[in-house]
């Protein structure tokens, strides 16, 4: 069940991270907007990681959640394991760049809050699987 | 079956993406929270024809009119100007190129300051050329903790009288000027910068921002008005 639901919010990440892209590729992530931030942080050097933008990385990431989380539903614990590492993984690259919206480049993108909040959401979904594992194990 | 269907999901996830992907990079422009006049597709605006710019180069009654709404702070807004430069060394009188401002203070902490500079550079009948270097200069001034003394600068450059020039910023016509221009961009659905109208219908942002693609485009108005 739980995986299914990791899959299913892997999907809202996956959209977003999609759009990003597509804003980014296509020029327009660098307009300026006169109701929030985006433009700032997807214009500054953290959207990038040399050519490649961020938000293409991260959407490649939540295909292989999502990708992961739907072989684990279906009885692969292997899938699950890999699901455990990547999601850690996310978890701390989204909390860096909340760090580098708030801290270094001083506004926020609702775009990348929402994609943190998937993460986040993610990490809480994959640490009660964990647990739920372990008790049903020590019984 | 069953041990397929895990990897026909994600196939089908894959494709979705893709699509969806593909599909949205073919789409012009974000959709306006703004309905779109009838003649106009879903995501351009049609706005009536302004005959009254104050500040425009080329011809006032030329048959293409193209108009910015910028901000001097945007970084987008700075990568334009070389493409309006050219477009306007090219076309001459064959069109009308005015500029209107849309600083966005929120996020441009000197965007309304430089504004008003342009607007107070116009007041000595200096405007294009304040608005050149401010386009030009944006990485100078637009990243310390003051702007002023970069404009103040820029006014003693142009050879203006600057202890007016000081005056004129913080001056109520300089600030009547982009309020003006506020309103203006408020009334025709404007939200972010920078903004371009060719003959009143709003020019896509990846359209504006390549050269090419931009001359197709005044091209074809061209050819419609001949």
């Amino acid at each position: 069940m739980l995986d299914v639901l990791a899959a299913l919010l892997s999907l809202v990440g996956l959209a977003d991270a999609v759009y990003l892209t597509v804003e980014h590729l296509t020029g327009r992530s660098v307009r300026c907007t006169a109701i929030a931030g985006c433009s700032e942080v997807l214009s500054s050097s953290y959207a990038t990681i040399g050519p490649v933008p961020l938000a293409a990385l991260g959407a490649l990431a939540y295909f292989t959640v999502f990708s992961l989380a739907t072989l684990a539903a279906f009885g692969y614990a292997a899938a699950r394991k890999l699901l455990v590492a990547l999601v850690a993984g996310m978890c701390a690259m989204s909390l860096w760049l909340l760090f580098v919206q708030a801290f270094i480049i001083r506004h926020f993108c609702q775009y990348c809050l929402l994609s943190l909040a998937v993460t986040l959401s993610l990490t809480a979904i994959v640490i009660i699987g964990r647990m739920l594992q372990r008790a049903v194990r020590n019984r | 079956m069953k041990r397929l269907l895990p990897v026909i999901i994600i196939v089908v996830v894959l494709l979705i993406m893709l699509g969806g992907g593909a599909l949205l990079m073919r789409t012009p422009q974000p959709e306006s929270a703004r309905p779109a006049l009838s003649t106009a597709t879903p995501t351009q605006r049609v706005v009536p024809r302004d005959n009254q710019p104050v500040h425009f180069k080329g011809r006032l009654d030329a048959p293409v009119q193209l108009e910015e709404f910028g901000d001097y702070q945007c970084p987008p807004c700075g990568i334009f100007h070389p493409i309006a430069q050219r477009v306007l060394a090219q076309y001459g009188d064959r069109l009308r190129f005015s500029f209107r401002n849309f600083p966005l203070p929120k996020i441009h902490k000197f965007a309304a300051e430089a504004a008003r500079a342009a607007e107070a550079a116009g007041q000595q009948g200096k405007f294009w050329e304040m608005h050149d270097l401010l386009y030009e200069q944006q990485q100078e001034w637009s990243k310390g903790e003051a702007a002023r003394p970069f404009f103040l600068k820029y006014a003693q450059q142009l050879g203006l009288d600057v202890n007016r020039f000081t005056q004129d910023i913080d001056g109520a016509v300089a600030g009547m000027r982009v309020a003006q221009d506020d309103n203006l961009a408020q009334a025709r659905g404007v939200t972010g910068t920078p903004t371009l109208f060719l003959n009143g219908r709003e020019v896509p942002f990846e359209q504006m921002m390549d050269y090419d693609k931009l001359h197709v485009a005044i091209e074809a108005a061209l050819a419609g008005k001949s």
